[in-house]
């Protein structure tokens, strides 16, 4: 069991003269579950990024330092080469072909073929494809994640959670490989699926794989994993077995404070009985997150809380009446009707989205953090633009400004508010997004998984900012969450979707076997999938 | 019960969001397929208003057209499925081809011996040119279309160098030879292939095997049929059911049908659908051996490797492919396909039009490909047999519109050029946009 597998040695690495990592050493042994964690940017994803021979790390003037796989000095310059010493990974941004059927993103570059005439001549890369053999791999490696979704799907338009499992899905199919690497696998899962998913982890680390597991969760650290390793700006703290620690001791180690979540629930704000948005019968067709006819009242000032299991359809109300799927249904806002399907009508009447898939429909990459904040703003409701003549500038001084304040409420670790925000840590990306919906100034704002991928410091920061915009300006939240315990914190009711209807709405202290009942949904008793209450 | 009631309520909204969105979706589909039907209008226009068009002249004209060209605008399916969009390229294959040529025709090899001959030439110098071509792809990355275009033209100037100027300054040659002009430096202008009967390189191809017209047609409806129900049989076989699209197949059989029973009573009753000039086996032939070959390429490895790369190269070189040889054997592949479709082009036309045969091809064979419905990152054979006769249909049906509609059948020509033009241009302007649209941000 203690062979050691991977050990990182003095590695060091600077992005542009910025140092990121400085001299982190530790070990992964054979069978083990080697959690990482760190704040937003504290490095982790840079580390697997040179252990996976990212060109990132590379075309940015390389590391420093050895990383040894299986007792020998390793240097991998290309991902290919991580393969072959076998390294696989699980990114935190997908790594999916959207317009590749599962199947064939499952069996990306490791196609099973079958040899013929030409390729007996020309070589190997004329083997004909066996698609019947990959589908039935395909499926496998599905089964055991407990995924019941058709092999043969396309990729494309799937909700954020099932593709983070069809990445898995790839990492469990290959063969040969010694260490896994998951780099926040659950920030995109609810509860339950994540159970599913630390449960196949265990399985695998028994057949003698070495896990390194980098997640924000810090309870799922302590249920999973063998030893932990604390990273801080760049410089390991220390790794720790995790039976002799808990979660309030890895905190305040990653954070160098501490830091405590607990529900600030708060009687001084009123709400008003005015209902500021209706919504009557809305169907939405997003494919995984299907929304069969829910009516669903909002009154002024209140936060209230989507919650329920994955593919039940919680994620496809916000998505519907946004606009970024096709929806029909009657919503009335402010005592308008609100016309579907116009996204930019939608933005316009004073309502913003921060959307739960980042990446999808989230940020200009190659653009500064400043214009990525400004940019909605900018496009739909015209702010930050001086008319000059007939003309609109763009007032950069503002924008700036803007950026800047962002940046210090939401604690944006970047070196300037001109930094690429392709360049930012992944934690990181998603506070620009909250930045971008609250520079619009929305009197009605949209939040799904707003602290995805956020490490717990960050988390409140950002729980906390939505109660005070709450508080104090009346703004009204609708936030859609995985996690139960983060809606609890600040909503003033939860609604429970199952089955794309609402199953029902809960007071935030009602009890833990409330909401597990209602999340598996009462008449759940056709299904048996996802049974287990939540805690 | 429960789930019963869901599914109804499922198909139900389904049904709605349908209503609502028909309108919408027969939009797009005409944005995504505007170029094809602006040319099947014009086309019909051209029957509509020309008197003297008959369906005889207009078949045997498509006909040697199609011939000529479907093997050249097939070359580009692959540069377009592997990412590198329209392979404008193409011209420097056609050169290679018709450097082959030339020579065989200085050496006065004729007869399909010859052709062969040329054929394994032209492998080489397109083999090599297309590697060039693919490295200068992979250098300027998001810019192929634009390197394609640049690169012919360059190409286009180390030919006529070759051809004008060291064909009889430093490899000298007898100004007497037929070929060369008469002050002994450089090729002339137009060389005649000659007839393959008199040991030339013309028909070397399209005379090995003739079939009338109509019999090629049932044939090759009842072929096709033939394929559709394989392919059926084994989807269903193989548990690939879903791809089965149960509509789509019975319209396509009964095209079939219809095409087959046309042409079998043209037989039977030697109507003057008979009258349409024979065809080529041999040519045929080889323009279905690369239709076959294109398809049976996309289904191995390699294949496969072409369209990870189409779709992302990043994820790609992520996932351990080599995505710069795979770019570089794809543009080979196209290259040298090209320089052997430029091979059945000239020994049909039966002369080298030495510094002009090979300009024109890059923007016909691309506006033929996208007039078939192709865009520059979808293309599959059907979208370029399909484009190949809608195009050349065009070709023939232009002058006749200009001569009726303006008296003038030179309008039909301008008009010709204006089409071909109009439709690359709209196809890059699309390609523009689209990619802007997909970077602008949030719901759109
Ligand atoms: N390509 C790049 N260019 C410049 N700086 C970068 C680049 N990639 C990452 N960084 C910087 O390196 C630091 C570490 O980022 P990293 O992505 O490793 O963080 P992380 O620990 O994975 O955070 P998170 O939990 O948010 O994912 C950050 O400050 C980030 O801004
Ligand atoms: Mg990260």
């Amino acid at each position: 069991m203690s062979e050691t597998l991977l050990c990182f040695k003095n590695v060091s690495k600077s992005y542009y003269g910025n140092t990121v990592l400085s001299d982190i050493c530790f070990e992964v042994s054979a069978g083990e579950i080697h959690a990482l964690i760190g704040e937003n940017g504290a490095g982790k994803s840079t580390l697997m990024n040179i252990l996976f021979g990212m060109s990132v790390i590379h075309s940015t003037g390389g590391y420093e330092g050895d990383v040894i796989i299986d007792g020998k000095k390793t240097f991998i310059k290309t991902p290919f080469e991580a393969l072959d010493a076998g390294v696989g990974m699980v990114h935190q941004e997908f790594m999916l072909i959207p317009g590749f059927t599962i199947t064939e993103n499952i069996k990306l570059n490791r196609e099973i073929t079958t040899p013929n005439i030409a390729s007996r001549v020309l070589g190997k890369r004329l083997e004909t494809l066996d698609m019947v053999k990959m589908d039935a791999d395909a499926r496998k490696a599905l089964d055991t994640l407990s995924m019941d979704i058709e092999e043969f799907t396309l990729v494309e338009g799937l909700p954020v959670g099932h593709k983070q499992f069809i990445e898995i899905a790839r990492e469990i199919d290959k063969t040969g490989i010694k260490i896994l690497v998951f780099d926040e696998p659950t920030a995109v899962l609810t509860e339950s699926e994540a159970q599913n998913l630390l449960a196949a982890m265990r399985r695998l680390a028994q057949t003698g794989i070495g896990i390194l597991f980098i997640s924000h969760r810090l309870d799922e650290i302590i249920d999973v994993a063998d030893r932990v390793t604390v990273l801080r700006d760049g410089q390991l703290v220390k790794t720790m077995n995790t039976k002799d620690t808990d979660v309030v001791e890895i905190a305040q180690l990653m954070i160098g404070r501490e830091v405590t979540i607990t529900p600030v629930q708060t009687d001084a704000k009123k709400i008003s009985d005015e209902v500021m948005l209706s919504v009557k019968d809305l169907h939405v067709g997003m494919p995984g997150e299907m929304v069969r006819g829910i009516d669903l009242e909002v009154r002024r000032g209140e936060i209230v809380g989507i919650g329920g299991l994955a593919g039940q359809g919680k994620l496809g109300i916000a998505n519907g009446i946004m606009g970024t799927y096709p929806s029909t249904g009657e919503v009335v806002f402010n005592g308008n009707p609100l016309a579907l399907n116009d996204p930019r009508a939608t933005l316009a009447s004073g309502i913003a989205f921060v959307s739960e898939d980042r990446k999808g429909v989230g940020l200009l990459l190659n653009e500064s953090i400043e214009l990525n904040i400004a940019f909605t703003a900018m496009q739909v409701n015209g702010h930050f633009l001086s008319s000059l003549a007939g003309w609109n500038l763009r007032n950069d001084r503002e924008i700036r400004e803007n950026a800047e304040r962002m940046i210090k409420d939401l604690d944006i670790r970047c070196s300037s508010s001109l930094q690429s925000t392709g360049s930012l840590s992944g934690g990181n990306q998603q506070k620009v997004c909250v930045a971008r919906a609250l520079t619009q100034k929305p009197q009605f704002l949209f939040v799904s998984e707003p602290t995805r991928g956020i490490d717990i410091g960050a988390k409140k920061l950002i729980l906390d900012l939505l109660l005070r915009l709450s508080e104090e300006y009346g703004m009204t939240i609708v936030m859609t969450s995985s996690e139960l315990a983060e809606l609890r914190s600040i909503c003033n009711r939860i609604v429970i979707i199952c089955d794309g209807r609402v199953e029902g709405i809960l007071p935030p202290d009602a009890s833990d076997a409330e909401f597990g009942l209602m999340m598996s949904g009462s008449r759940g008793l056709t299904k048996n999938a996802d049974l287990e209450p939540v805690h | 019960m429960m789930t019963d009631a869901n599914n109804m309520l499922d198909a139900k909204n389904a049904h709605e969001l349908n209503k609502n969105s028909g309108l919408k979706a027969i939009g797009s589909w005409a944005l995504e397929y505007i170029v094809t039907i602006i040319f099947v209008l014009f086309v019909l226009l051209g029957f509509a208003v020309s008197k003297d068009v008959s369906l005889n002249y207009f078949f045997s004209e498509l006909n040697s057209r199609v011939f000529r060209n479907a093997f050249l605008v097939l070359s580009l399916i692959i540069p377009v499925l592997a990412g590198l969009g329209l392979n404008f390229g193409i011209v420097i294959g056609a050169m290679s081809g018709q450097t082959a040529v030339a020579i065989a025709r200085y050496y006065g090899l004729g007869g399909v011996s010859a052709l062969l001959l040329c054929s394994v030439m032209s492998f080489f110098f397109a083999g090599l040119c297309g590697y060039f071509t693919g490295k200068l792809y992979n250098k300027t990355r998001g810019q192929e279309m634009i390197a394609s275009l640049i690169v012919g033209y360059f190409a286009n100037g180390i030919y006529q160098f070759l051809f004008l100027f060291v064909v009889g300054v430093i490899i000298k040659v007898p100004a007497t030879h037929p070929m060369i002009k008469p002050d002994g430096i450089g090729i002339r202008m137009t060389v005649d292939l000659m007839p393959v009967n008199k040991g030339g390189l013309k028909y070397a191809l399209d005379n090995v095997y003739k079939i009338p017209f109509m019999h090629a047609l049932l044939i090759l409806a009842l072929a096709i049929l033939l394929v559709l129900a394989i392919r059926y049989w084994q989807n269903i076989r193989r548990g690939h059911a879903h791809k089965n699209r149960p509509m789509t197949f019975a319209f396509n059989i009964l095209m079939c049908l219809v095409i087959a029973g046309i042409s079998a009573h043209a037989i039977i009753t030697k109507s003057s659908l008979m009258m349409i000039p024979k065809v080529p086996v041999v040519t045929g032939l080889l323009i279905i051996g690369l239709c076959f070959f294109t398809e049976w390429i996309m289904k191995t490895k390699l294949g496969q490797d072409f369209r990870s790369v189409g779709q992302s190269q990043h994820i790609a070189e992520v996932s351990g492919i080599n995505v710069d040889r795979t770019r570089i054997i794809a543009t080979m592949i196209s290259t040298i396909l090209a320089s052997w479709g430029q091979l059945i082009y000239l020994q049909n036309m039966g002369t080298l039009n030495t510094y002009n045969a090979h300009t024109q091809i890059g923007l016909f064979s691309v506006a033929a490909l996208l007039v078939g419905g192709a865009s520059t990152s979808r293309a599959s054979i059907k979208n370029a047999l399909f484009g190949t006769i809608l195009f050349n249909a065009m070709f023939i049906m232009s002058p006749e519109i200009g001569k009726s509609l303006f008296g003038q059948p030179a309008l039909g020509e301008y008009f010709r050029t204006f089409m071909v033009y109009g439709v690359i241009g709209l196809a890059l302007g699309l390609y523009v946009w689209k990619a802007n649209k997909k970077n602008k941000i949030v719901i759109e």
